[in-house]
C-alpha cells in the first residue's frame, strides 16, 4: 500500500513552459532564497545547512553543511565551488534532467553556496556529451549575470562572484571528484592522493568545495522555506527530498520527486508497475555502483541508513528496475565492459583487474565459465576492492560478488549455456518490433 | 593550416575565461574539432602555443578524453547507448541495425564522410532507454526503425528535431557549442517531455503536493 505522498519540490514547476528563463523562475518563487541569504551572515548559512542535514545527493551521501565548514575561513587565499555536473554513472539520470527543466534553481544555489564558503569564483563542470543541459545552464547563468545577480557587488552586498560553465570531453572518472579538478585543471583526469582534501587545498591548490547539481539545487528551497520545513520530509538521518529517476522495465519510466524514505514499492506503484503486470527480478537503487537489490527488498526505505543496512547504498537515488526477461550475468558483464573502459589506469589493481573480470565474464556470457570461475572470480574481486587508488575500483568490483549472491544458479548454468540461450534478448526489449526479429 | 586567426583569438578567449588559462584546454580542444571536424596536430600545437605548454602535454589530454577524434568524425555523429540499461531494453538491436544500414563499425566514419557510428556509455537518460544521440543532441526511446528513419533523413538532408533539444546541425556546429554554448539555441526544440514530467502530473492528478505532507510523516 501507498503511505507515501509524491512532493514536487524541484520539479513543482516543470510543465511550465518557461521556469528556465529568469523571469519564469521569479514568477514561481525563484530567488527569494538568494534574497534571504545575502542578508545573513556566511557562517550562519553554513549553519543552518548544518541544521538542515541536507546530505549530497552525488552518491556518497556525505553531510554538506560539514562540508562546506571544512572550508577554513580568512586563510587569505581565493575558495572556489565546483559543481559536479558530470552525471555519468550507469543508471543516474536525474542532474541533467533537473539542468534542461530548472537551471535556475542550480544557479542561485550556486549563488548561495558561493557566498556562504566565501568564494568569488564558481565552475559547473559539465559533461560534454549534453548541449543542450549546457545551453540551458550557460543561459541560466547569463541571465543571472544580466540581472546583477553575478557579477560585482551582488545585491549591494559587497560580495562578488565569477561563474563558469565547463564543458567535459567524456570521461566517466571525472565524476571522481578530485579527477574532476584535474580535468578541470586542463589535465588528463586521474584521481589525487587524499589528503589534503579538496576543502584544503583543491582546484589551484586553493580551498575548494565540490557538490552534486541536486545537491546545490536543494540549496535555495531550505533557505526560503528554512529548516524545519525541510526536516518535515523524510527523516532523522536522511532529511529531505528527492529527485528519483526510475528507469528499466515499469510502465512508467521517468522522474518522480518524494521524500526520502518512500520504498522502491510504492515508487514502482507509482510508476505503474513492471510491464505486463510482471515481477522485479533485480533493481538498484542508484546506479550499477551499488550491490543490486531483488524483489524482497522492495520494501525497505529508500534512505542512506537503511539501504547501507540492507548491503547496499542509496547511490544517486535513481532506481533501475530489471524484470525477469534480464539476463544477471549479460547485465554484469555490460557493466564491468563499462568500468574496463572507463577506468582512468592511475592504478594496476582496477587497470588491470577490470580487464581480467571482464574477460572471465565475457566467457560466462558466452556459456564457457568453469565452475571453478564462479569463485575465483569473487576472490579476484576481493582484490580490487578497498586496494585501488579511488571508489572506481571499488564500484567495478561490485557487481559480480552482488549477483552471485541472488543468482548463484544462473552462473553456474553459464558454465554450459549462454547468456543469450538462458534469456533470449529479444524478450527484453522495450518495443514491440523486437517480436519480429 | 585550417587554424584561422579568428579561432586563434576564440582559442585566446577560452583560455582568458579561467583564472588559470589553461583550465581552458577541454573546451580550446571541442573548438579545435568544431574547425577541423577532428583533433588535429595543428590544432594541438595552436593550444600548446596558446596555453604556454607543450604539444606533447595537449596530446596527452587529448588522447584521454572519449570525445576528442584523432580523424575526421565526418558530418554527423552517431551515438548508442549500449550500457547495460539502454542495451538489454533494445539498444543492442539499435546499434546492430545503425551498423548495417551505414556499413561501418564502432568509433568508425563511413566511406562519404556523413557519418560517424560509436556505441557510447550511458548518456544519463536511462529513463527515455533506448537512447541514440546525433551530434550529441538527444534522439529518446528509439527503435531500430526510427533509429534508421533519422540516419535515412538526414542522409537526404531533411530536417531532423532532436527528441530534447534543437533541430540537428552537424558535429562541428555541436563543438562549437560546447565551447561557446551561448549558440542562439537555448528556446529551441522541446527541453521537458512528458517523461519528465510523469511524476509531476501524477501528484496534481491525485492532489498530492509538498504542502499536504502533514509534518513529521513519511
Ligand atoms: C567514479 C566516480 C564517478 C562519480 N561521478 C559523479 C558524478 O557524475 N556526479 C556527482 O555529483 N558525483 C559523482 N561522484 C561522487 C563525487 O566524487 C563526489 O562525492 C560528489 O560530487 C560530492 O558531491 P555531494 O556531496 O553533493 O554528493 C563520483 C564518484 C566516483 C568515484
Ligand atoms: S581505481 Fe581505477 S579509476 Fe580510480 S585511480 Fe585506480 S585506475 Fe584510476
Ligand atoms: S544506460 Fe543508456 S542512457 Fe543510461
Amino acid at each position: 500500500m501507498i503511505t507515501t505522498g509524491l512532493t514536487p519540490i524541484i520539479t513543482e514547476h516543470w510543465d511550465k513552459p518557461d521556469l528556465y528563463t529568469i523571469e519564469g523562475y521569479r514568477r514561481v518563487g525563484g530567488y527569494q532564497g538568494l534574497a534571504t541569504a545575502m542578508k545573513m551572515d556566511p557562517d550562519a548559512i553554513i549553519g543552518q545547512i548544518k541544521d538542515s542535514g541536507l546530505r549530497g545527493r552525488g552518491g556518497a551521501g556525505f553531510p554538506t553543511g560539514m562540508k562546506w565548514g571544512f572550508v577554513p575561513q580568512n586563510d587569505g587565499k581565493p575558495h572556489y565551488l565546483v559543481v559536479n555536473a558530470d552525471e555519468s554513472e550507469p543508471g543516474a539520470c536525474k542532474d541533467i534532467p533537473i539542468m534542461l527543466a530548472n537551471p535556475h534553481a542550480l544557479v542561485e544555489g550556486v549563488i548561495i553556496t558561493s557566498y556562504a564558503i566565501r568564494a568569488s569564483h564558481a565552475f559547473i563542470y559539465i559533461r560534454g556529451e549534453v548541449p543542450h543541459a549546457i545551453r540551458k545552464v550557460a543561459n541560466a547563468v547569463a541571465e543571472a549575470r544580466a540581472a546583477g545577480l553575478i557579477g560585482d557587488n551582488i545585491l549591494g552586498s559587497g560580495f562578488s562572484l565569477d561563474v563558469v560553465v565547463h564543458s567535459g570531453a567524456g570521461a566517466y572518472i571525472c565524476g571522481e571528484e578530485t579527477a574532476l579538478l584535474d580535468s578541470l585543471e586542463g589535465y588528463r583526469g586521474q584521481p589525487r592522493l587524499k589528503p589534503p582534501f579538496p576543502a584544503v587545498a583543491g582546484l589551484y591548490a586553493s580551498p575548494t568545495v565540490i557538490n552534486n547539481v541536486e545537491t546545490i539545487a536543494n540549496i535555495p528551497y531550505i533557505l526560503d522555506r528554512g529548516v524545519p520545513w525541510f526536516r518535515q520530509f523524510g527523516t532523522e538521518k536522511s532529511p529531505g527530498f528527492k529527485v528519483f529517476a526510475i528507469s528499466g522495465h515499469v510502465v512508467h519510466p521517468g522522474i518522480y520527486e518524494a521524500p526520502l524514505g518512500i520504498t522502491m514499492r510504492e515508487l514502482l506503484e507509482y510508476a505503474g508497475g513492471i510491464r505486463g503486470g510482471g515481477e522485479v527480478k533485480f533493481w538498484l537503487p542508484g546506479g550499477s555502483s551499488v550491490p543490486m537489490l531483488t524483489a524482497e527488498h522492495l520494501d525497505i526505505p529508500l534512505t542512506y541508513e537503511d539501504m547501507a543496512a540492507a548491503g547496499t547504498m542509496l547511490g544517486t537515488g535513481t532506481p533501475m528496475l530489471f524484470d525477469n526477461t534480464v539476463s544477471v550475468v549479460k547485465a554484469v558483464t555490460r557493466w564491468l565492459d563499462f568500468y574496463k573502459h572507463e577506468s582512468c589506469g592511475k592504478c594496476t589493481p582496477c587497470r588491470e583487474g577490470t580487464y581480467w573480470i571482464t574477460g572471465v565474464l565475457e566467457k560466462f556470457e558466452h556459456g564457457r565459465g568453469t565452475a571453478a570461475e564462479v569463485d575465483t572470480l569473487v576472490n579476484l574481486c576481493s582484490q580490487i576492492a578497498g586496494r585501488s587508488f579511488c571508489a572506481l575500483g571499488d564500484a567495478a568490483a561490485t557487481p559480480y560478488p552482488a549477483a552471485l549472491k541472488y543468482f548463484r544458479a544462473e552462473f553456474e548454468a553459464a558454465t554450459s549455456t549462454s547468456a543469450d540461450e538462458q534469456f533470449n534478448p529479444v524478450a527484453s526489449y522495450v518495443f514491440a518490433e523486437a517480436a519480429t526479429r | 593550416m585550417t587554424i584561422s586567426a579568428e579561432t586563434r583569438d576564440q582559442l585566446r578567449e577560452l583560455a582568458a575565461r579561467y583564472p588559470k588559462s589553461r583550465s581552458a584546454l577541454l573546451p580550446m580542444l571541442h573548438l579545435v574539432q568544431s574547425v577541423d571536424d577532428e583533433v588535429t596536430s595543428e590544432g594541438i600545437n595552436v593550444c600548446a602555443e596558446i596555453l604556454g605548454i607543450t604539444s606533447a602535454e595537449v596530446t596527452a589530454v587529448a588522447t584521454f578524453y572519449t570525445m576528442y577524434k584523432r580523424k575526421p568524425v565526418g558530418k554527423h555523429h552517431i551515438g548508442v547507448c549500449t550500457n547495460t540499461l539502454c542495451g538489454l531494453l533494445g539498444g543492442d538491436a539499435v546499434y546492430s541495425a545503425l551498423s548495417e544500414r551505414l556499413g561501418i563499425g564502432h568509433n568508425e566514419p563511413s566511406a562519404d564522410g556523413q557519418f560517424w557510428l560509436e556505441h557510447i556509455e550511458c548518456q544519463a537518460a536511462c529513463t527515455h532507454a533506448p537512447v541514440m544521440t546525433v551530434d550529441w543532441e538527444y534522439m529518446d526511446d528509439v527503435t531500430p526503425a526510427s533509429a534508421v528513419a533519422v540516419v535515412d533523413r538526414l542522409a537526404r538532408g531533411e530536417q531532423v528535431e532532436s527528441t530534447r533539444g534543437p533541430v540537428i546541425r552537424d558535429f562541428q556546429a555541436t563543438e562549437h557549442t560546447l565551447a561557446f554554448p551561448l549558440d542562439g539555441l537555448v528556446n529551441d526544440g522541446v527541453a521537458v517531455d512528458a517523461k519528465m514530467l510523469v511524476g509531476l502530473r501524477l501528484a496534481n492528478e491525485r492532489g498530492m503536493s509538498a504542502a499536504s505532507i502533514p509534518a513529521g510523516d513519511a
